[in-house]
């Protein structure tokens, strides 16, 4: 059997994430339950090159602080189903706003793929997008496609193989608050990471507890439960 | 596949860790990261993403330079407008004078036919020389510059230039104190002033839009360019002939319709400073880009919609209005007519604005619509027993020349009609929209006292200068 990879698709709604997924699974997709939740989500197979890769589709959110029920379902699902690759959809003509997410998401796993939707769209409004810029500054691919066209995918296909099997390392340029805030992080993350060791990031970790996230509390309770109970 | 969290991690960790994070933490730290992020995603973008303009924003951009340009917009409006004008005067004298020959050979045989039933005078002079001459004098003299107008007009709009206008209007706007958008209603004014009071919601603050609403019949409505487009050709270009007439008339023409807007100006001014004051509010204007409107069907839709339109308004009322003239004219108290009895009362203050009492008369009863004062003004004269007949332009000249006009009396006539109390129709429409007699009231006087006192000064300059 070959091996298979997962990857999760994420991004703000109306970016085209849901037209990239169907692109690339065809009818080849299911609804399919995880991790015992009563959540669903859409999910679809692609081969490349000999290779089968389970695509995700997370909900569509603006943000991942756990406001809703979605972006919950989202964060979970990439911290802690740690899928090989995240590929975060964003929208070429309002790219500021969808950045957002994506910085977010680059600050909870390290695999991410930038996947810059509707280039078509953007290009015919005149908004040209230096990509190889973006790939240095957020220190991950940033790969500019089409969705709609079917246009940019080989170049998408390649950078997943090659993220997925390990043959590009990802170094996620780390947002930076101010001191105040950096100086908290510091004091919480080495305690953070004696608990979550490597398995998730433990600056994150720090900054969504500094930030009051009660949602995330509950589920690395339950996390917790999990290993204790199979102790 | 559950992520397994280090053996060492316990729950009452956890919640130990949870409790000195709500220690160390701020109430505006969720605020602070969503401004980093904000922050970041902006430098990410300002260095990345570059918006370069489309080849159809590069020509908008290139148009609006010149059209909306300090220097080039306002000669370039005029000369728009003078075009528009020109094309209008210019193509529809011999359509006019066609369709008025038509009529006057219809009518010889309508005569024919009265003649040979024996009708009796009164039936005839109602039906024929009321109602017929009324109608069909609307019909010739506004249908072909109707025609011509509203189609010219509607391309101008459909290429995108009359935002550009409201766009060059809107500076002198706010200096004297009004909304920016006031140029939109007064636009819309040029099409019909009842129609605009409704457009005048587009102004939210109500001090604005009031003076939209009060200087809005200062731009002539389409009822009132059929009289000014047949007074101005047929007096103010006497001496010229062909092209060089129509281009005359053209610039009297325009020469009307900048000072109503010169008037609106000043009106909005002095309202702004005294009664309605206030400062004037910002807002966005959004140009669209240029387009080329479909072309042909710009110009059928609008020269069969709105000509059509305007012109069975003006039928309707005209109609009533040319039988009520004749029964005026012709039911006697004492030894003359009503007709005459309001002519005679109104002639003294007519003649001191350089008018007479049948032009003032005619002004009165056209109230309900400004296109049929034209008609009724040429009913009162013929009515005076001098029946001449009216075949084409030439005819109706000599009518108004037979009354003693001047081209003193055109000009006055012409002012009068762009200045004077708005018709019936806008007037309800602006009590609907303010609620308030007061204002309603106000909308009838401001006008009115304006048109008295203009035509009155210039009358009175013409008159001593001899």
């Amino acid at each position: 059997m070959t091996e298979t990879y997962r990857i999760a698709l994420a991004g703000n709604p109306n970016t085209g994430k849901s037209t990239l997924f169907n692109a690339l699974t065809g009818l080849k997709q299911h609804t399919g339950n995880w991790a015992g939740k009563t959540v669903s989500l859409a999910e679809g197979t692609l081969s490349h090159r000999g290779t089968v890769y389970r695509l995700i589709d997370l909900p569509g959110t603006y943000s991942i602080f756990s406001n809703s029920r979605d972006e919950e379902v989202a964060r979970n699902y990439i911290v802690f189903e740690k899928p090989d690759v995240t590929l975060v959809v964003v929208d070429a003509t309002s790219l500021e706003r969808n950045l957002n997410l994506a910085l977010q998401i680059l600050e909870m796993t390290q695999n991410v793929i930038i996947c810059i939707n509707l280039m078509d769209e953007a290009e015919k409004r005149g908004i040209s997008i230096n990509e190889r810029l973006l790939t240095r500054r957020l220190g991950v691919p940033v790969i500019k496609i089409s969705a709609r066209n079917k246009t940019g995918f080989p170049m998408l296909l390649d950078t997943i193989e090659r993220l997925a099997e390990g043959k590009l390392v990802c170094e996620p340029a780390r947002m930076t608050y101010d001191k105040d805030i950096e100086t908290k992080i510091a004091s919480l993350e080495p305690l953070v990471a004696d608990l979550v060791e490597d398995r998730i990031s433990s600056r994150w970790v720090a900054l969504r507890l500094l930030d009051g996230d009660e949602s995330l509390l509950d589920e690395l309770k339950s996390r917790l439960k999990v290993k204790e109970g199979s102790a | 596949m559950n992520t397994e969290l280090a053996s060492s991690g316990s729950r009452g960790d956890l919640n130990a860790l949870y409790e000195k994070a709500q220690q160390l933490t701020s109430p505006d730290l969720r605020d602070k990261i969503v401004g980093s992020l904000y922050q970041e995603s902006k430098r990410l973008c300002e260095a990345g993403v570059h918006h370069s303009n489309t080849k159809r924003d590069r020509r908008t951009e290139k148009l609006d330079a010149v059209f909306t340009s300090p220097i080039w917009g306002f000669p370039i409006m005029m000369v728009m407008l003078g075009i528009v004008f020109y094309l209008t005067i210019a193509g529809a004298n011999v359509p006019s004078d066609m369709i008025a020959r038509f009529f006057g050979w219809l009518e010889n045989y309508i005569t024919a036919f009265f003649q040979w039933m024996s009708a009796p005078d009164w039936l005839y002079g109602v039906l024929v020389l009321g109602l017929y001459r009324g109608t069909t004098w609307v019909v010739s003299v506004m249908l072909p510059p109707m025609a011509i107008f509203f189609p010219t007009f509607a391309l101008l709009e459909n290429y995108g230039y009359l935002p550009r206008v409201a766009f060059n209007m809107d500076r002198i706007f706010k200096k004297v104190g009004a909304h920016g958008k006031q140029s939109l209603t007064m636009a819309m004014g040029f099409g019909c002033n009842a129609a605009a009071m409704m457009s005048s919601r587009i102004i939210e603050s109500p001090r604005e839009r009031m003076l939209a609403i009060l200087t809005n019949n200062f731009v002539p409505c389409n009822g009132r360019w059929g009289t000014l487009i047949v007074l101005a050709s047929l007096f103010m270009a006497a001496g010229y002939t062909g092209g060089a007439k129509s281009l005359v008339t053209t610039s009297v023409i325009v020469g009307i319709v900048l000072f109503g807007i010169l008037v609106t100006f000043l009106v909005s001014w002095v309202l702004s400073k005294t009664v309605l004051k206030g400062v004037p509010t910002h807002y966005t204007l959004e140009l669209p880009a240029y387009r080329r409107p479909k072309f042909w069907e710009t110009v059928i839709r609008s020269s069969l919609e709105r000509s059509w339109a305007v012109l069975l308004r003006a039928v309707k009322v005209a109609a009533p209005a040319g039988i009520l003239t004749w029964v005026l004219a012709n039911v006697t108290v004492g030894d003359t007519s009503i007709l005459m009895h309001i002519v005679n009362f109104l002639d003294p203050f007519g003649q001191m604005l350089g008018l007479d009492g049948y032009i003032l008369m005619a002004f009165l009863i056209g109230l309900p619509a400004n296109e049929i004062v034209l008609p009724i003004l040429i009913m009162g004269y013929l009515s005076t027993g001098a029946l001449t007949e009216v075949h084409n332009l030439g005819d109706l000249k000599q009518i108004f020349v037979d009354q003693g006009w001047t081209w003193l009396t055109a000009l006055n006539t012409m002012l009068f009609s762009l200045l004077h109390f708005p018709c019936g129709t806008t007037l309800v429409n602006i009590y609907k929209e303010t609620k308030s007699i007061k204002w309603a009231f106000l909308a009838f006087l401001i006008p009115t006292m304006i048109a008295i006192f203009v035509t009155f000064v210039i009358a009175q300059s013409v008159r001593m200068l001899g």
